[in-house]
């Protein structure tokens, strides 16, 4: 018993050298070994006179992660070093992922710019010559929000009550066979899409379809099953214990849905929806076969062609000349922004009605 | 206001199983009545039949009469959000919204049953909140989320929350058994004043508590695993604990059992 309360002192006299710790690289060291590696990559590189890049940057990487490996193997330990050759390959990845969004953007940026300008975003094609430079995007921006909303206004709701029945309400056959559709529906191609929305128009009317609200309804046929997935998942979040807390209280299950599920998962649900406006604001497939495309301003989307954002860019570049070049590259900086817009957007939202935490 | 509850016959299944077996007894009014038993043995299950909510769980059914006051709860036409009006529950970890304000959480189940007049709504939130002895630490932050409170004081909003609807009994699924000993305190000291009004029943593994809160304590004990929960005697808790006719009930309260 007297070395227990002998232990509870201070010792004196040095200590003894810990089991516990053992040498560690500096913080910078990840880094200092990131530098190097890039440096001797490229050097080789250039010594050996390899024309890919590629090449350099591959080189670079192996000895990145093998550096990283043998030099902390030496210091820290195996298993230290296995713990940096994880992190590194990781990073590598990160980097390997990121270099084509950059250049993607970096890109669209310096060849969009060109023609982007005030004129571009307020005026339509009509009366321009594709060979001049001029006009502008404005009848296809008109386009994409107008075919873009009306989609988001049928297949939002649709969407979001099927989610509501499929987590809330179904059991048995029905809930396995819409889930069942709604992952077909998932697989479902964009120009097949247009191509059934064409036929039932067809049989409909007799006559093929002229105007954006049948581009609407092939883009809500490729939003419904992205809506309610990610409702879906959002709403199998919200723990079973609010459900009983709130039916416990005598409320109706409606009432649980409406004023305690669908609040907590309001977030999520918002981020999905705005994620699924952003996949059928980039559909061009089904605009060319079913509105039919445009050079003047069209604000009706029940009479009559429109354009849209990602059938105007196709439409330009296939022109083949310079001026229609820069205008589609504008175009697509305007379809890039107006995508990351609604992103930001849908994480406003998704932060504002997130579950408050905090005194 | 509290209600007598009458059990009698009662079993409760999930799917083909059956969860608890036979179980007739009597809960007086304004008063505690204690389960204990080891896990396992239906003590919750039971519980969640006295409010309906035993059938929220797919697959789950129920045979067998609960009477409130002459009334059988499952009864052909009874709708069970009315029943669990009258019966309100509290849940082991405490759930507050996490999307309302603490005032909101009290003022929920009113509001989501019609309540909406302001002054009206205030009143039976400080009640409430005065009830389940909160009052004190949240009425200068009452628009603050209810998810910022410490564990007991949560648990102590759920009570609010399930006695601003005025139930007539108040079940309590193990209330205490996410708190610290002073938490635990408070919530007991509640169920002491709570019980002048309400017909208290509390689920719980702590036998010095249910020593401490109820009037009355049943047993339940199942033969094995797999088998059905069976009620094994219920008695003044005095009884139970000094003097219980059972030998099976002897060795769970002085730690035999098994």
């Amino acid at each position: 018993m007297s070395d227990v309360v002998n232990d509870a002192q201070p010792l004196s006299g040095a200590p003894a050298p810990s089991r516990l710790a053992t040498a560690r690289l500096p913080r910078w060291a990840p880094l200092g070994i990131a530098v190097g590696a890039i440096v001797v990559g490229f050097g080789v590189g250039a010594a050996a006179g390899w024309k890919s890049h590629i090449q350099w940057g591959l080189l670079a990487l192996f000895l990145f992660v093998a550096g990283s490996y043998a030099i902390t193997a030496r210091v820290e330990g195996r298993r230290q070093a296995k713990d940096r050759v994880a992190t590194s390959l990781i990073w590598a990845s990160f980097i390997l992922a990121v270099i084509p969004l950059y250049s993607l953007v970096q890109t669209t940026i310096s060849k969009g710019s060109k023609a982007l300008d005030g004129t571009f975003l307020t005026h339509s094609m009509n009366n321009v010559l594709t060979i001049q430079p001029g006009g502008g995007v404005y009848h296809a921006i008109i386009g994409t929000l107008e075919q873009v909303a009306i989609a988001t206004a049928i297949a939002a709701p649709i969407g979001i009550l099927t989610a509501i029945y499929l987590v809330e309400y179904g059991v048995g056959r029905l809930a396995r066979w819409v889930t069942f559709f709604v992952d077909v529906m998932t697989g479902v191609p964009s120009i097949v899409a247009g191509l059934f929305i064409l036929s039932v128009w067809f049989e409909a009317t007799g006559q093929a379809p002229h105007e954006g609200f049948a581009g609407s309804l092939a883009l809500t046929i490729l939003m419904l099953p992205v809506v309610v997935r990610s409702t879906e998942e959002m709403l199998k979040l919200v723990p079973n214990e609010l459900r009983e807390a709130s039916l416990a209280l005598g409320v109706p299950k409606w009432r649980t849905i409406t004023k305690v599920v669908i609040p907590t998962a309001v977030g999520g649900i918002t981020t999905g929806v705005m994620l699924a406006v952003a996949r059928i604001a980039g559909e061009s497939a089904p605009i060319a076969l079913l509105v039919f495309g445009s050079d003047v301003i069209n604000n009706n989307p029940f009479q009559g062609p429109q354009s849209s954002l990602p059938y105007y860019i196709y439409q330009q570049y296939t022109n083949g000349n310079d001026p229609s070049y820069n205008r589609a590259w504008s175009a697509a900086l305007v379809l890039i922004a107006f995508v990351m817009i609604l992103n930001a957007l849908a994480r406003a939202i998704a932060r504002w009605k997130a579950p408050k935490t905090g005194r | 206001m509290a209600k007598r509850i009458d059990v009698s016959g009662l079993s409760a299944y999930y799917g083909t199983f059956r969860a608890i077996d036979d179980i007739s007894m009597t809960i007086e009014p304004r008063s505690v009545t204690a389960f204990i038993g080891p896990s396992g043995c239906g003590k919750s299950t039971f519980l969640r039949t006295l409010n309906r909510m035993h059938e929220v769980v797919p697959g789950a059914r129920v045979e067998g009469k609960v009477l409130l006051d002459d009334e059988n709860l499952y009864g052909s036409g009874v709708d069970p959000v009315s029943v669990r009006r009258t019966v309100g529950m509290v849940f082991q970890r405490p759930n507050p919204f996490p999307t309302m304000s603490i005032y909101d959480n009290v003022a929920a189940g009113l509001r989501l049953n019609g309540i909406r007049k302001k002054g009206e709504l205030d009143s039976i939130v400080e009640k409430s909140l005065k009830g389940a002895n909160l009052w004190n630490e949240v009425k200068d932050r009452l628009n603050k989320p209810g998810s910022g409170l410490s564990g007991g004081q949560q648990q102590r909003l759920c009570i609010a929350r399930a006695i601003a609807v005025e139930p007539q009994v108040l079940l309590m699924d193990e209330p205490c058994s996410a708190l610290d000993p002073i938490s635990t305190l408070a919530i007991e000291d509640l169920i002491g004043e709570l019980k002048t009004q309400f017909t208290i029943v509390i689920v719980t593994h702590n036998m010095q508590q249910a020593a401490r809160v109820s009037d009355r304590t049943a047993f339940f004990n199942l033969a094995a695993v797999g088998q059905p929960g069976k009620l094994i005697e219920i008695d003044e808790t005095e009884r139970i604990f000094s003097n219980p006719t059972v030998q099976a009930t002897e060795d769970y309260i002085s730690g035999r059992f098994g």
